[in-house]
């Protein structure tokens, strides 16, 4: 039954779409009560299809998952009463007030009355919400409808809530309160907090832990100072002004490791890249690939990325660079 | 699942009432119907053999029959819009009744369906026509049009559901409205009608409303044309439904 060391689970789920996409291929993860956990990827990388999975909407071909102890395929009512979700598309209904949907969608939980009353009034307020209370939806900013959709999702007090890109399409104000919110929850609430994004920074602030999601896998999970941890020295970036014709010269005897390159950048680490940058341009010099710029810096998560998945991640698009 | 049925239908019919300008819109095409028709064909009730005094009387069926499947071909939309909004994943990732979620669609297609009847039958009473059967007449012709509507209804929310697409939705309301109605005895009296089209009509689930409601509508009640057609009707409304509920099945499968 009831677990007490996750609160979220799952094993080993596969789920395929007709006629041969392969959207989750053995994915597991396991999050513990009140910890903000964050899938990473890009676009196509699964981490929707988890969530599907994980809410009731979808069915895996294998694999478990459990919510609260709870298993998501024998028992989805427990599971639905004790998540809260807040999908991609939340589809408030425009035409209604935020006041009409907050309502209905308690009702659906079985609340009423006046502690639904106050319930929604409370979330209002929590989410600087009351004074377009009696609005149309479809008047509400971007920022209001996201937050609209949080207090959706919130509305009969889930322990769990899911989050799926919560900041996509938003500006960048609105996406900065809108993460000081969901601090809030976890902090203050002890939700247990899934979400997906294609940010690194919003994963990099965000989350306690985090795994990196490719082609339907974690390829790792841990939090994200520890997976950058685990890149020892500094990234090393240098921007040729050509693609090299030849080689690049022996990098590897002025202190780079790991060096790769795609087109014009050369990626690379350094135990002090600020030492070994002079003797690395000299080198390119007399391979005849001059360097246009270079930078270096404490190691991020692109870089615990690029490590990884073997390509850096675009993350203005969310898809494969 | 009934307190969710409430709900469901309660927030669609609160959308309805928010748009009060769309609910008098619907009502104005069946009132040029009724006005464009009954002047255009006033006179083919002298047509030897039509059968009717007044082109009024016949026509308020027709406009009614007409109207309940020119009105319900369009709840594929809703259904498209509700799952490009995100809104039908909303609703099942809570523990609402997956059951009121389809009987929500039916009773409001019922309901607006029964209400929009019912007014173009007072309204074509106003305007002169009469009936002669008693209440009877109107009662049943309003039953049959909502048995007609869900079966419409049911039809074009399969379609929306399963093909996603609002140009099927729209395709299929421009290429059935209109051979339906006219293959039928909406305008004109089955006596008149080329012989192939009196074939075509008796399988035409339009013409069994009518033939059933004109049947109550008479001074002289035809008991058996209302019963057996109304019968029809009521299990092609089931079967659609049916096939309407499955296609929920299907997506919620399809996730």
């Amino acid at each position: 039954m009831s677990s007490t060391t996750t609160h979220i689970e799952a094993h080993g789920l596969v789920k395929t779409y007709p006629p041969d996409t392969r959207a989750l291929d053995g994915l597991s993860i396991a999050i513990a009560p009140g910890e903000v956990f964050g899938l990473l990827g890009p676009n196509g990388a699964g981490k929707s299809t988890a969530i599907n999975i994980l809410t009731t909407l979808a069915r895996p071909d294998s694999g478990t998952a459990t919510i609260a102890g709870h298993d998501v395929l024998r028992r989805p009512q427990r599971v639905r009463r004790a998540i809260g979700v807040v999908a991609q598309n939340s589809g408030a209904d425009p035409l209604a007030t935020g006041r009409d949907n907050l309502m209905l969608q308690g009702r659906l939980y079985g609340l009423g009355g006046t502690p639904l009353k106050q319930r929604v009034a409370e979330l209002f307020e929590r989410f600087g919400l009351t004074g377009a209370a009696d609005r149309a939806v479809r008047t509400y900013s971007g920022g209001m409808r996201r937050r609209l959709d949080v207090a959706l999702g919130l509305v009969h007090r889930p322990s769990a809530l899911f989050l799926d890109e919560p900041t996509t399409g938003l500006d960048p104000e609105a996406r900065a309160a809108l993460w000081a919110e969901i601090a809030r929850l976890s902090a203050e609430d002890g939700l247990t907090i899934l979400l997906t994004t294609h940010y690194l920074e919003e994963a990099d602030r965000l989350t306690d832990r985090l795994a990196i999601v490719d082609k339907g896998r974690v390829v790792v999970t841990g939090t994200a100072d520890a997976l950058k941890g685990e890149l020892k020295g500094d990234a090393v970036r240098i921007e040729l002004r050509d693609e090299p014709a030849a080689g690049l010269g022996d990098l590897a005897a002025e202190g780079l490791r790991e060096v790769s390159l795609a087109g014009r950048l050369l990626s690379a680490r350094a135990d002090d890249g600020a030492a070994a940058v002079p003797g690395v341009l000299a080198a390119l010099d007399r391979a005849g690939a001059p360097a246009a710029s270079v930078t270096v810096a404490r190691p991020s998560l692109d870089d615990v990325y690029l490590r990884h998945v073997g390509h850096r991640f675009d993350e203005t698009n969310g898809s494969l660079s | 699942m009934i307190a969710h049925t409430w709900w469901m239908t309660h927030r669609q019919l609160k959308a309805l009432l928010r748009q009060p300008g769309v609910l008098v819109i619907t009502l104005i095409q069946p009132m040029v119907w009724l006005f464009l028709f009954g002047n255009l064909f006033q006179r083919v009730v002298e047509l030897p053999g039509f059968g009717a005094g007044s082109y009024l009387d016949y026509l308020v069926p027709g406009v009614v029959v007409m109207n309940a499947v020119s009105s319900n071909m369009w709840s594929g939309m809703s259904a498209i819009d509700e799952i490009e909004r995100g809104t039908l994943n909303r609703f099942l990732t809570t523990p609402v009744s997956r059951a009121a979620l389809m009987n929500a669609n039916v009773i409001v297609a019922a309901l607006t369906t029964a209400l929009q009847s019912a007014v173009i039958v007072l309204l074509g009473w106003a305007a002169g026509a009469r009936y002669p059967g008693g209440v009877l007449g109107p009662v049943a012709l309003v039953v049959l049009s909502v048995l007609l509507g869900t079966t419409f209804s049911a039809l074009s929310h399969a379609l929306g559901m399963t093909l996603r697409q609002r140009e099927s939705v729209i395709g299929l309301s421009v290429f059935l409205l209109l051979p339906l109605t006219f293959l039928s005895t909406a305008f004109m009296a089955k006596s008149l009608m080329p012989g192939w089209m009196q074939g075509i009509a008796a399988g035409n689930p339009v013409d069994w409303a009518l033939v059933a409601a004109r049947g109550t509508l008479a001074a002289d009640v035809d008991w058996g044309a209302a019963l057996g057609r109304g019968g029809l009707l009521l299990g092609l409304a089931a079967v659609l439904v049916l096939l309407s509920t499955g296609t929920f099945r299907g997506y919620q499968k399809k996730v």
